[in-house]
């Protein structure tokens, strides 16, 4: 494999500018997925979308398609979407129930455990010759259920799952613990996929904590479509921690989020005006999560981004979104929307219709983010563009580690995250170890002197 | 709805295609706030996601449902103001500048009458559509689907009491649905 040109060159997270190759150019985009996307824990779905025995949903890792099932015993597996014939797709469904993948191209069958079955004609043409059981849909390695939400690796030396969440976990919770601080408990409502003309790390970077964007929204802010907004209050979502404290918080594992971290006493702010039932639900929650959390009651989610293409909404709206690239320009967008799976029925519609409202392409604020995620992409692909560097300096050195909450925190809006992400970005592309990819390596003791 | 029709069910028929080419170049000529008051208050507007599924289960599983789950709309008329109103701010980027965008209608089908042709107050009326955007210089999106409205007799024209757009896309190929259908 070439190396193309010097990485630390292109990522300069000290001096703080990247360049727009990252963003633009076939070779970084096959790079990522031959250095990335093989071995870093990647999303694939929520086990609310495969509760029976024989339930599979199709999902992607990076650029490939696989198939997410629960075996007819009940584990649950990830293969490549990928006849080991001649490699037809074995689903074409999104998902559905079965006992058997049979490929439509020569009818070779796979059970639901992934075990090469039926293979036609098999006495006479193969008798002797082919062993079906090395020929199985290929299998990742690493596989780990974490709070209903699947993960999955292709590296079978990458640490387990926790390892590589490390303290990120905590904000990650908010996500998928009930409202009320049972934890786990969600549910996925209903998925959109899209096309993005734009490279999959502007999305990522911008749930990662990019709070600076905010005036691109301002459209919706001036005219109000949160949940009491039919009660005329404007902006996008309910103020729910006015008196908190807004944290950005990178790892060393490349993830990045942005929090509230509430004072020592707060209390519940009311919000889903109009929707008594809803307000009420929320109340109770509110008491019922800080008596079960503690201190820990005190984080409070906005947006993250979990190394490499993982990002979440927490509350207002709350999901999880992937961002598989397709090729430098060009990025397939999945987002799962999620509400506790015992909230009551009207909750639940007031939720997911905010969630539409608000999300995705038909969503009137993420609209406005894909326009700039588009027209960024495409302005920084031209020669001239290319010779001028991102820049990243927003917030420099301001922060510090393991202030109150682990991690290191900036307490004022920062492109720290973004730093520390294409730092770890840069560690993935020179096919470093992972003591160093979990910023336990050299690389990352002389960027901490 | 098909088969040999009298005069009066004829003249229905052309007046709803009227309506809905007078609503379509509404659209097209930017005139939200006037299109908008061809809703009725109580509208259901629905554009489901479609899902790839095994033969035999389309019926059950193929489009999203509306009133429960994730659909790419499934809105009331309050909500269609706040699009209308967030377009006018001027500010909401994935419309600003404008797109320019044509509405084509077409297969205009009269599906149900009530109570009769003569004195219709409820059509349910199936058509197609073809909408071609474009914006700023070279993006391009091309929407095609079919579209079964429900219009409630107005004085003179009508309203827009339910629309459903069925949008022949598994996976969006467009960035954004920015625009109204
Ligand atoms: S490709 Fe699947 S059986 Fe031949
Ligand atoms: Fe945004």
């Amino acid at each position: 494999m070439t190396t193309i040109l010097p990485i630390d060159q292109m990522i300069d997270a000290a001096r703080g500018t990247i360049s727009r190759d990252i963003f633009v150019s076939p070779e970084f985009h096959k790079e990522e997925l031959e250095k990335l996307f093989t071995r870093a824990w990647l999303f694939v779905g929520h086990e609310s979308q495969i509760p029976n025995p024989g339930d599979f949903f199709v999902s992607r890792m990076g650029e490939e398609s696989v198939i997410l099932c629960r075996d007819t015993k009940g584990a649950v597996h990830v293969f490549l979407n990928s006849c080991r014939h001649r490699g037809m797709k074995v689903c074409r469904y999104e998902s559905g129930n079965t006992s058997l993948f049979v490929c439509p191209y020569h009818s070779w069958s796979y059970t639901t455990d992934g075990k090469l079955q039926g293979v036609p004609l098999y006495r006479v043409l193969y008798e002797g010759q082919l062993d079906r059981s090395e020929w199985s849909l290929i299998e990742v390695p690493k596989l780990h259920l974490y709070k209903g939400t699947v993960w999955a690796s292709w590296d079978a030396e990458a640490p387990d799952f926790m390892t590589y969440l490390g303290e990120a976990v905590d904000h990650l919770d908010q996500v998928l613990d009930c409202r009320d601080g049972r934890p786990g408990g969600s549910e996925v409502i209903g998925i959109h996929k899209w096309i993005l003309p734009a490279n999959w790390k502007f999305a990522a970077e911008n749930f990662l904590g990019d709070t600076y964007h905010n005036p691109s929204h301002r459209s919706v802010d001036m005219i109000g479509i949160g949940p009491s907004a039919r009660a005329g209050q404007t902006g996008r979502r309910d103020n729910e921690y006015n008196k908190g404290q807004h944290v950005w918080v990178s790892y060393p594992q490349g993830h990045g989020v942005h929090s509230v971290w509430m004072p020592e006493e707060f209390d519940y702010q009311a919000g889903y005006q109009q929707y008594p039932i809803v307000d009420e639900y929320f109340r109770h929650c509110f008491h019922e999560r800080k008596k079960r959390l503690g201190d820990k009651a005190r984080i409070m989610p906005f947006t993250g981004n979990l190394f490499p293409n993982t990002s979440y909404h927490g509350r207002q709206p709350r999901g999880l979104c992937v961002w598989h690239p397709h090729s430098p320009t060009e990025t397939e967008a999945w987002r799962f929307f999620l509400v506790d799976s015992d909230a009551p029925a009207e909750v639940k519609d007031v939720l997911r219709r905010f969630y539409m409202r608000y999300s995705g392409p038909a969503g009137m604020t993420e609209q406005d983010d894909m326009e700039n995620w588009l027209y960024a992409t495409k302005a920084s692909t031209g020669t001239i563009a290319r010779r001028y560097p991102f820049n990243y300096q927003q917030s420099m050195g301001a922060y510090k580690r393991n202030d109150q909450i682990p991690g290191d925190v900036s307490v004022q809006i920062t492109e720290q995250n973004a730093r520390n992400y294409y730092d770890v970005y840069a560690r993935y592309l020179k096919g470093d170890t992972w003591d160093s990819l979990l910023g336990r390596g050299e690389a990352a003791r002389q960027a901490a002197e | 709805m098909t088969g040999r029709h009298t005069l009066s069910w004829f003249a229905l028929k052309q007046e709803v295609e009227d309506f809905l080419y007078m609503e379509a170049d509404l659209l097209d000529q930017r005139m939200f706030w006037e299109w908008l008051d061809l809703l009725a208050e109580d509208i259901v507007y629905f554009m489901p996601i479609r899902r790839n599924v095994k033969f035999g289960q389309h019926a059950e599983k193929e489009n999203t449902k509306q009133g429960e789950g994730i659909s790419w709309f499934d809105e009331d008329k309050w909500t269609l103001g706040k699009r209308v109103e967030q377009i006018l701010t001027g500010v909401h980027y994935a419309e600003e500048p404008l797109s320019r965008v044509t509405h084509m209608v077409s297969n205009v089908r009269l599906l149900e009458v009530s109570p009769s042709p003569e004195e219709a107050t409820n059509v349910v009326v199936g058509s197609r559509f073809l909408v071609y955007q474009n914006r700023v210089e070279y993006e391009t999106n091309t929407f095609v689907g079919r579209r079964i409205d429900t219009l409630r007799r107005n004085g003179d024209s009508w309203l827009i009491a339910r629309r459903e757009l069925i949008l022949e896309q598994n996976v969006l190929l467009a960035k954004n649905l920015s625009i109204l259908f």
